[in-house]
């Protein structure tokens, strides 16, 4: 198998725990895994993108344009950024809720979740817009939205990994009280992603 | 999956190969792409060995040498600017030598990302006469920085070894291999000739390390890590790091490749040799041409027929990182274009395609449009974060007053950003409070502020308010004590009473260090309490010789949320000076309503100081 999977979203989204939860479920699989980020100077609030690359043939650790098997956005606008590292045919699963950055605040400008969501129309044959904040809030936390994703994203079986893989891979990396609220937010994930 | 099989991050196999390899003593100061390592290295001690964060990458080389002097193996880390300021104990260090293995990894940042330059610790190793281990990859730093002690304790020399951001920061399988045999330190034995520098010593040493490194030069053509992947054809591929890994992702099959992972002393027999079946080679590095410098020395002193393509001819960018599309290009105005079938990899080709013609009903939208405009994510101080107070109390004192605003390395630069917009200056770790020094003296109208950090300021920052005392200058220095160093992810520093270890140490007090240099006028405040933090700077600007305001109040990193705020929509008058005044980020604002985002509020408290109509308040617990 050789899968790159492309994460983006908004510094304090969960984005990077989500990269290492895909990249933990892979090594169990027995997979050579490389990983990296890139992320701005900024501690919150910047844009974020984890590269997950599955597979032996694979040496640089950022996933190269136009070979992305899955882009996992967080973040709508982000997905819109990210589009260049989606290969042909390549699956776009993107969060519905767009983060507004503070310059929007201080400039007005308009950042409307809908031209995002028609331009991922447009651009992708393979879209799946899950609506993370109502997820969540049934889940019963706003910080399962990566779990959320994920749940959707295994569901697809875009990754490679099987949603009992993912979930195996969630139990052994929260926390033992958290386990519960996750693998709610898993399985809320996983029916949004079609089961 | 095998059970000693792990992800790590290339800091995190660099750490775990030297813990490996026996290190005794592990020093260094934080610095983005480097910090991880100590950090490693402290968690996986056993007690075995000393690990600290030294005060400055000074303090750090000097403590390891000591440390080396005795026998002991030891590590020094910092980033590439770090090594500036240790450059000066590493130069004689180079010439004297250690006994025990030491490995200086000076952690590169092509882009720059994080850094205030794109110097490449390989040129420092060619200035310095040190030997440089260069790894492309997570996995190969693992294994290299074992061989790098092994190889600093043959040669009796210090070694650099430098992993840039992209290696230091990607994470890749690792497979863990047993430890090392090391012998136990031998302890210092005194020597004068060893460890006393004098000019005629010196003179010995130079030409000592002259002959040395020639040998090394020899050694190294044979090392397994410098290698040639042979192919066929005449024109051929020289790279190295993380460009390495990038051309191997694009590299179409049969162009031959030679890697080198020692530039300094550079592999000279090996690179002859490769050069002698070319008629042209393409070098693909970052930061300074300085394979290409070699190569062109080599094609010279043997008078090869060979063309040699990079940043001195124009085939690749001079300045900024690599990438496997850059790389890409860079091979296809090389080898030619049509080398790129729709099958190699990388695909471009296809990359191409994705955004024209990926989906079907592309089509049908027969107007493809322009792409909607994306929203900037500038950096910016966290919302709640004290700096942004720190820096509107001055701000607001110094309203319509003549002042410069001097700054220094830290998140706190970012209150460059509208619309606080207050850092004038910028250029290294402690310049700030000298930069004001020079400015007063051109300037005496102007009221100079030194913005400075609490790390900054045991780094090297107390020289500078020592030579302001001493020689009568006149400036306020502004300490923004945030009881952490957070920028390069929290890490304790001589203010915090805490080690890298996490035991208890001596809380050195600022405020005590500025009365001991003769400051007489400090004030202490908390700059969430906004008019008192202002009427502190009132008075700090009214005064003359050295003045200090310390600004104190902790990162909310490493604190717990207070009670959030929020607008009391009734109250509101939408004048939205609390947007324009703060740029807090959790101040968001939704067609003409204000509001507070209570999951990024984190109580400072600030904009309800801010908002002249008292619309904001905090949100109690019960309510």
């Amino acid at each position: 198998m050789n899968k790159n999977c492309l994460l983006c979203g908004v510094g304090g989204q969960g984005v990077v725990l989500a990269s290492r939860l895909i990249a933990f479920a892979a090594m169990e699989k027995g997979y050579f895994v490389r990983t990296t980020e890139t992320i701005g100077m900024a501690q919150r609030g910047g844009s974020v993108v984890s590269h997950v690359r599955i597979g032996d043939e694979v040496y640089s650790p950022q996933i190269p344009e136009g070979t992305a098997d899955v882009i996992l956005a967080f973040e709508p606008g982000e997905a819109v950024r990210c589009l260049p590292y989606l290969k042909k045919g390549g699956m776009v699963i993107a969060d519905r809720k767009i983060v507004k950055p503070v310059t929007a605040s201080l400039g007005g400008d308009a950042y409307r979740a809908e031209d995002m969501i028609s331009w991922l129309e447009k651009k992708t044959g393979k879209l799946l817009v899950v609506d993370g904040d109502e997820l969540c809030r049934k889940a019963g936390s706003p910080k399962v939205l990566n779990v959320v994703l994920l749940g959707a994203a295994s569901q697809t079986g875009v990754l490679g990994i099987t949603p009992d893989e993912m979930l195996d891979a969630v139990r052994k990396n929260v926390k033992e009280k958290y386990i519960e609220l996750n693998e709610r937010a898993l399985m809320l994930g996983r029916e949004a992603g079609g089961m | 999956m095998s059970e000693k099989r792990i992800l790590a991050m290339g800091n995190e196999a660099i750490a775990l190969g030297a813990v490996r390899a026996g290190v005794r003593m592990a020093a260094g100061y934080p610095g983005t792409p480097s910090t991880e390592i100590l950090e490693t290295i402290a968690k996986h001690n056993d007690g075995h060995f000393h690990v600290e964060w030294s005060v400055n990458e000074k303090a750090a080389m000097e403590v390891g040498a000591g440390a080396a002097y005795a026998g002991a193996r030891t590590i020094v880390t910092m980033k590439q600017v770090g090594l500036n300021v240790a450059s000066d104990p590493l130069m004689s260090l180079a010439y004297m030598g250690v006994k025990g293995g030491m490995v200086i990894v000076s952690a590169d940042d092509p882009g720059p990302i994080s850094s205030q330059t794109e110097q490449d610790t390989r040129t420092f190793g060619q200035f310095s006469k040190l030997p440089v281990f260069d790894p492309s990859s997570p996995e190969e730093a693992y294994v290299m920085i074992g061989e790098a002690f092994e190889f600093s304790e043959k040669y009796q020399t210090p070694v650099l070894f430098r992993p840039t951001t992209r290696v230091c920061h990607s994470c890749a399988s690792i497979e863990l291999l047993p430890d090392m045999e090391v012998a136990e330190p031998e302890g210092f034995i005194k020597d004068t000739m060893r460890w006393v520098i004098f000019p005629r010593t010196s003179y010995l040493n130079h030409v000592k390390i002259e002959k040395r490194n020639a040998e090394l030069s020899e050694t190294l053509s044979d090392y397994e890590r410098n290698f040639v992947l042979p192919g066929s054809g005449k024109k051929g591929v020289v790279t190295a790091g993380i460009s390495y890994a990038y051309t191997r992702e694009v590299l179409p099959e049969g162009v031959p490749l030679l890697k080198i992972s020692t530039p300094h002393p550079f592999p000279e027999r090996l690179a002859k040799e490769f050069m002698e079946e070319m008629d042209e080679v393409l070098v693909l590095e970052e930061l300074d041409p300085m394979i290409e410098r070699e190569l062109l020395r080599v094609a010279g002193k043997y008078h090869l027929p060979v063309q040699i393509c990079g940043k001195l001819t124009g085939h690749t960018k001079n300045a900024g990182e690599n990438s496997s599309e850059s790389i890409r290009k860079d091979l296809e105005g090389f080898l030619g274009a049509d080398v790129f079938t729709a099958e190699s990899a990388g695909g471009k080709t296809e990359a191409a395609d994705a955004q024209s013609a990926a989906p079907e009903k592309a089509d049908a939208a027969a107007d493809n449009g322009e792409q909607p405009a994306l929203p900037v994510r500038p950096p910016v101080l966290c919302a709640g974060c004290p700096h942004r107070a720190s820096f509107y109390a001055v701000k607001k004192a110094m309203k319509g007053k003549k002042a410069v605003f001097c700054g220094d390395i830290g998140c706190y630069t970012l209150g460059n950003a509208k619309p606080l917009d207050m850092v004038d200056t910028c250029l290294c770790m402690g310049a700030g409070v000298t930069i004001a020094q020079g400015l007063q003296a051109v300037e005496p109208d102007s009221v100079n502020f030194a913005f400075i950090g609490d790390s900054t300021f045991f780094a090297s920052g107390i020289t500078g308010v020592v030579n302001a005392v001493y020689n009568k200058n006149d400036i306020v220095l502004v300490v923004l004590d945030n009881s952490t160093t957070a920028m390069t992810g929290h890490q304790p520093h001589p203010g915090t009473g805490k080690t890298i270890m996490g035991e208890v140490a001596a809380k050195i007090s600022i405020r005590r260090i500025l009365e001991g240099i003769g400051v007489e006028q400090i004030y202490e405040v908390d700059p969430l309490i906004l008019p008192d933090a202002v009427k502190a700077v009132q008075e700090a600007a009214a005064g003359t010789g050295v003045r200090a305001v310390i600004f104190k109040s902790p990162c909310i990193a490493v604190t717990k949320p207070q009670n959030t705020y929020t607008v009391n929509q009734d109250a509101c008058r939408k004048c939205k000076v609390c947007v324009r005044e703060l740029g807090c980020p959790a101040i968001v604002t939704e067609g003409d309503t204000v509001k507070i985002d209570e999951t990024l509020c984190y109580g400072c408290g600030v904009c309800s100081y801010v908002c002249p109509f008292q619309a904001i308040g905090e949100v109690k617990e019960n309510e």
